[in-house]
């Protein structure tokens, strides 16, 4: 058999539906929760309504929050959670997700979260599949949407996409402050000395390699073992106990239980069968409805083919993205080059400090600038260790002190950065003026060596 | 069944790690964070508090003095009881947390340069004129520099050029009244504010401060190195040296006399610099206040944490440029007014000095402590 017909079989299997049932509405429910969260943390307010200046990603300096109205954007983000998890006009629910949950993760970079950028990615990927084929509202009142089975590639696109975000996790701790250096664990674990039992074990080194070690392996092989019907269960069990003590010992909020939750997706039908059943006599829903044996059939060949292209094209996208850091330079978690989007999380502790000095050149006065009257404490602390905020922060100075009647203002940067335990060393070229310098994608000139190596991926 | 004898193992194997005999890590019960906490609440700030209260009680009782019968003697003795309440200050302005932070201690008790005259900085509300009209409301933000410390250095040293042209506002002057009231106000004020902090840290403060020794960013430590770091930046690196000197934007780059702390009084501003920088060190190294014993605190911490990691000694380092900030500043003027005037630069090169521990303090330390700067999610997998 040629690659091609195997292929074409492939994408004509199907499967039940049930799996992605259960996954649309947890998701929909976890969304939810985080939004809720979020708001009762008081972090709309604290995060992008108090700040005066918000850090933009390259090429979206449009996207800023809008004052007050940005709660708006927060409140229908929170409603289309509801209508996905339901599966009530869904298509169009889960677009507005993806559109409102985009632009809050855009409007300032200060936040940003492997996790968000995760949810962001997977509620795109979900506009691709039909999730509301089964067990759905739309389901329910459409006939002709109403399906059974649904093409078998539409649940394995997000384990796939599960899968890489494990696997490239795992990659990326392939080096050597990680296994050789057990960092920036070392740092991190023994800042946890309040918990009880564990409190006193994570002040051992040894403990700090042993994460390390066992961290690199679980992330590299979990999505093998939750794939592999043999080792699922016991897969699931490490899932659980992982994210669980990630959640005990890291501040990061709602991931470990979505993490936890997504991984049933690895899991055989008759489990989401069994869950559906249950809310279903929870609710006294009629699951039977929906058990027509139908496969669903995309509203025409070309949808099927749009979807499955640009699908295939995402997937080729996220296996690249990650390994755009080859291209520039340097030492990647010294520059920052190509390290976002890339599944590096938990890879680096970086602490750093700039202190900005306006050069006023008529009249060659220059001072220092607070960083306290621009930003609040959090966005300084970003901004302070990496490099692409130090740029635009400086360029926003110049925009300030022009408007103050410095015609043509100098920015300079007094900037030191201490990176996984090392002794801060400067980190911005002094002599340079930021102004002269255009924020671009191209490798920065103007940071200055590492003068150390970080073997490995 | 045999996936979960599987589990069972895993979970023997954890357990039998858990109990190695040789672990190469320190011993863990060599370290308790607690112990810092207690030994700066007990050891350092309260004392503090303590002593600064009696400070304030004196000199209320010294403007008390003063204005009942003023003459050139208890002018002195207000003059003597307001310096002495200054240095002990020092002491204490870095604890701006609980009910300090609730009733703006600092703020109220030491924002300067003062709003005087017409002629001050800020010239919206003055001293002058809150005597001219005799309304005037010090709990108001926006009153906060005229009252305070500044306020009573205008007030004791700033009105006239000789003791007795500062005497006639007292006695001669047609608005006398006011002006002993406004010392009485003032003095109330801040003995008030005083023994109010005083008594919420001697009143359960104090246990919840060293109770709440979890990690994260509302526990005390975390709370305690943001809140240390942030005086050492901006009230003593910033305020006593860096914009009198004219490194900030508030003056664009020019030296500004004015913002010198004390300013009437001649001879005050390194003295109050340097026992804040002293402030700053000992409890950086947990020294007890007022006697030369030791205690847990950021080095001792430091310490145990670079025995781990087996890294540069940290500590070292800081109290070595403390040391060399300090060698720096005895070369200035004990007037920083006149040292501005005739030679700024040794006013900069100081403030060099306090710069480069602001580095060791702000990116080394805390990345060695994992403090964090606030509470939001952070990235994980």
């Amino acid at each position: 058999m040629s690659i091609e017909s195997t292929l074409q079989e492939y994408l004509r299997k199907t499967a039940n539906a049930a799996p992605l049932a259960v996954f649309r509405i947890f998701f929909g429910i976890l969304m939810l929760i985080s939004i809720i969260r979020f708001a009762a943390n008081g972090w709309i307010y604290k995060l992008y309504i108090e700040p005066d200046f918000f850090f933009s990603y390259y090429g979206f300096e449009w996207v800023q929050p809008i004052g007050e109205w940005t709660y708006l954007i927060f409140i229908i983000c929170g409603l289309s959670t509801i209508f996905v998890s339901i599966g009530y006009k869904y298509r169009a629910a889960i677009i507005v997700f993806f559109l409102s949950f985009t632009y809050i993760e855009l409007m300032d970079k200060t936040t940003y979260l492997n996790h968000y950028y995760f949810i962001s990615i997977l509620s795109f990927l979900m506009i691709f599949l039909p999730a509301h084929a089964y067990y759905s509202v739309d389901a329910w009142k459409n006939e002709s949407l109403r399906a059974q089975k649904v093409p078998a590639w539409t649940i394995d696109s997000i384990k796939l996409l599960l899968g890489i975000v494990y696997f490239y996790a795992g990659l990326a701790k392939l080096n050597s402050d990680w296994l050789l250096r057990a960092m920036p664990l070392q740092i991190w674990l023994p800042a946890n000395y309040s918990l009880p039992i564990l409190g006193d074990l994570l002040q051992q080194t040894w403990v700090h390699y042993a994460f390390s070690w066992a961290g690199a392996l679980y992330d590299l092989t979990i999505p093998f073992l939750l794939l592999m019907k043999r080792t699922r269960l016991f897969a699931f069990v490490l899932v659980i106990v992982f994210h669980a003590l990630t959640r005990v010992l890291f501040p990061i909020g709602m991931f470990p239980y979505i993490m936890i939750v997504s991984a049933l997706i690895f899991f055989e039908p008759k489990l989401h069968n069994t869950i559906l059943s249950r809310i279903s006599r929870f609710f006294k829903i009629q699951k039977d409805r929906f058990d027509n044996a139908r496969s669903y059939l995309f509203s025409s060949t070309i949808t099927r083919k749009a979807s499955i292209g640009l699908l295939s094209l995402f997937f080729i996208v996220q296996l690249l993205i990650p390994f755009r850091y080859l291209l520039y330079p340097g030492e990647l978690f010294w520059t920052e080059e190509g390290f976002r989007f890339s599944w590096r999380v938990m890879l680096m502790e970086k602490a750093g400090y700039a202190n900005f000095k306006v050069v006023d050149s008529e009249s060659d006065q220059s001072f220092y600038v607070d960083n306290t009257e621009f930003l609040t404490r959090f966005q300084e602390k970003q901004m302070a260790a990496q490099p692409d905020f130090i740029l635009e922060y400086a360029h926003h100075l110049e925009d300030y002190y022009q408007q103050k009647g410095i015609e043509d203002p100098g920015i300079y940067v007094e900037s030191f950065v201490a990176l996984n335990g090392r002794r801060s060393r400067p980190y911005v070229d002094p002599n340079a003026d930021l102004t002269e310098i255009e924020p671009s994608l191209k490798h920065r000139t103007w940071i200055l060596p590492f003068d150390d190596e970080i073997k490995g991926l | 069944m045999r996936k979960f004898s599987f589990v069972f193992i895993l979970g023997l194997i954890l357990l039998w790690g858990c109990t190695d005999d040789n672990p190469s890590g320190p011993d863990a019960d060599d370290f308790d964070r607690e112990e810092i906490l207690v030994n700066w609440a007990d050891n350092i700030i309260l004392p503090a508090f303590e002593s600064f209260s009696t400070t304030t009680g004196e000199l209320k009782t010294a403007g008390e003095n003063f204005t009942t019968n003023p003459n050139q003697q208890t002018l002195q003795e207000l003059r003597d009881a307001w310096k002495t309440s200054y240095l002990a200050w020092q002491h204490v302005s870095m604890f701006e947390m609980g009910k300090a932070m609730d009733v703006r201690f600092r703020d109220y008790l030491n924002t300067y340069p003062v709003s005087a005259n017409e002629s001050s900085p800020n010239a919206d509300q003055t001293i002058q004129k809150n005597i001219q009209t005799g309304t005037y409301n010090l709990e108001l933000p926006s009153l906060r520099d005229t009252q305070g410390f500044p306020a009573l250095d205008y007030l004791l040293n700033g009105l006239g050029d000789s003791d007795d042209a500062i005497l006639e506002y007292y006695t001669t002057h047609q608005d006398a009244v006011e002006y002993k009231k406004y010392i009485n106000d003032l003095v109330t004020r801040m003995d008030q504010l005083t023994v109010e902090v005083l008594d919420h840290w001697e009143s359960g403060y104090r246990d919840q401060f060293v109770s709440n020794s979890g990690n994260g960013a509302n526990g005390s430590l975390d709370m305690m190195v943001n809140d240390y770091i942030f005086y050492y930046e901006k009230y003593l690196r910033a305020g006593k040296i860096g914009i009198p000197a004219g490194v900030s934007a508030i003056s664009s780059g020019t030296p500004s006399p004015v913002r010198v702390e004390a300013y009437y009084s001649e001879g005050l501003s390194k003295a109050l610099f340097m026992e804040a920088l002293n402030a700053t060190q000992n409890f950086f190294n947990g020294k007890h206040y007022g006697t030369q014993e030791m205690g847990e605190s950021l080095a001792s911490y430091l310490d145990y944490l670079n025995t781990m990691k087996e890294g540069a000694d940290l500590t070292q380092l800081i109290n070595n440029q403390f040391e060399s900030a300090r060698n720096q500043a005895e070369n200035l003027n004990s007037d920083f007014v006149t040292q501005i005037e005739t030679d700024n630069s040794e006013m900069l090169a100081t403030y060099d000095e306090l710069q480069k521990n602001v580095v060791f303090l702000k990116v080394d330390m805390l990345q060695a402590l994992n403090i964090n700067v606030d509470y939001v999610d952070a990235d994980g997998d």
